[in-house]
């Protein structure tokens, strides 16, 4: 075992290499990852190194840069791509109660739900908006900063396996019909109905390095602000109050809030135990 | 006497009741703060910290991302996120892939925890019935911590105590009162 003095020499290599390999990465490919929380980064890429079977981050940063299969793998290991369909149902119910007879005043409708990862909850909201009859005159942007992950969400094919807890969420978010008419259940796989993605449009925007691409009504950002450090998360809630209508909706995950952030006075709390804001209107 | 900065504890089925008979041992104006793991249904409110906080010992709450550690707090994980440690002491939350079936893991915090606070850290194994905090005490050991397991006799469930112990790395193994006693053996109150 180490004595506490090499590991304080060790300690501060580590943090060394740490920040030697996020410039790298953001120098070479223009993913920037400096601004997330280091605990989640440090972790993540320890495990990668592992699981390579490599010494150093030093030598992982290597490998990033010779070889882009490992750039892949590490995008995939930073971008956060757990999600499920209705994840938090409350916030679904909410969404449906609270804002949706607001957004019904309006005669055309722009979504843009950021960092979407694998898209469930944007086949989530795309079949809450059919039920509720706004479908067809929204326009859904489903952005992520990972490509891969987005492939996924366009397919709309996920396990068979998870159906039964997705179905669970539906009703407790107030589904009005039968789960099973959204999808067609084929061996292990469920394929969503094709006809949920007609008007969503899947593409790549990164939070960290890109800006304002539309004029929204609403913006569903979920789980993403609590792995950017303050700074970060200030710079995004300020792209999403840029990319608001006035009168606009914000809804973020159960453990995120703009209270404290550079935002804060911008907006109204909606529900404060579901994270819906609504950007004031300003004379 | 030796000083420490964190305690962390993991602990899954009967960790409710283990729990408080824990944080009711401590003595009023227990300082060390206690970060805590239990393993909960996703959908779950917070019944636990809630329960806990009325026991009038220590102030109990859910940890919020980005909130500072302070003494004289017992800080719970929230269901469905794991809960890390950051280099200045304050917490973060993530929703990553489940670790050992269990989000949050006790590994993730431990992991994090024992990066953080090195040999100023107590990592504390109480029951459970899966093998989730075993990885967590290695670390912790290997930045020179103190690790404790409930004794597997008297826990409600002994698979995780017991893998905590398989590891070789637990330097005790007590009842939660001696637990309890320890701990407050330590504490500037």
């Amino acid at each position: 075992m180490n004595t506490s003095e090499n590991q304080d020499i060790d300690d501060s290599i580590l943090q060394l290499e740490l920040e030697l390999l996020l410039e790298a990465l953001v120098r070479q490919y223009g993913y920037d990852f400096r601004n997330y929380n280091k605990a989640h980064v440090k972790r993540r890429l320890l495990y990668r190194m592992q699981q390579l079977g490599l010494k150093s981050l030093s030598e992982l940063q290597h490998h990033i840069l010779h070889q882009s299969s490992t750039l892949a793998m590490i995008l995939k290991d930073l971008s956060i791509n757990v999600t499920e369909m209705y994840r938090d149902p409350s916030f679904y119910l909410s969404l449906r109660k609270e804002v949706i007879p607001l957004l019904r005043t309006y005669p055309y409708l722009r979504i843009w739900h950021a960092g979407c990862a694998t898209g469930e909850e944007v086949y989530s909201f795309a079949i809450l908006l059919k039920e509720e009859g706004l479908y067809d005159r929204s326009q859904i942007y489903a952005t992520d900063f990972n490509t891969e992950v987005l492939d996924t969400a366009k397919k709309g094919i996920y396990p068979v396996s998870k159906i039964k807890e997705y179905t669970f969420n539906y009703q407790a978010a107030g589904g009005k019909n039968s789960f099973s008419d959204y999808y067609t259940a084929r061996y292990d796989a469920a394929r969503f109905d094709p006809e949920l993605r007609k008007n969503i449009v899947f593409a790549s925007h990164n939070l960290v390095t890109d800006s304002v691409f539309a004029e929204t009504h609403l913006i569903i950002c979920r789980n993403v602000l609590i792995y950017f450090d303050r700074s970060l998360q200030n710079k995004v809630l300020n792209l999403f109050n840029d990319s608001l209508i006035m009168g606009g909706f914000l809804g973020l995950g159960s453990k995120e809030n703009i209270m404290f952030s550079t935002v804060q006075d911008q907006f109204l709390i909606l529900n404060p135990n579901e994270k819906l804001f609504r950007k004031k209107i300003m004379k | 006497m030796k000083a420490y900065d964190a305690i962390v504890i993991g602990s899954s089925a009967g960790g409710m009741y283990a729990l408080k008979n824990l944080i009711q041992g401590l003595k009023p104006g227990f300082r060390i703060p206690l970060i805590i793991v239990q393993h909960l249904s996703p959908h779950s409110d917070n019944y636990l910290a809630h329960f806990l906080d009325q026991l009038g010992i220590l102030r109990v709450k859910e940890a919020d991302e980005r909130e500072s550690i302070k003494p004289g707090h017992a800080y719970i994980a929230p269901p469905n996120f794991h809960l890390l440690i950051e280099n200045d002491h304050t917490f973060s939350l993530t929703v990553e892939e489940k670790v050992n079936y269990a989000r949050p893991s006790i590994d993730v915090l431990f992991e994090t925890a024992a990066g953080v606070f090195r040999d100023r850290l107590i990592g504390i194994i109480l029951t459970g019935a899966n093998h989730d905090g075993a990885n967590g005490i290695k670390s912790i050991r290997s930045f020179g911590g103190f690790t404790i397991a409930q004794n597997p006799a008297t826990a409600e469930s002994d698979i995780m105590p017991k893998a905590a112990i398989a590891t070789g790395k637990i330097d005790k193994i007590w009842d939660i009162n001696e637990i309890s006693g320890f701990l407050n053996s330590l504490s500037n109150t």
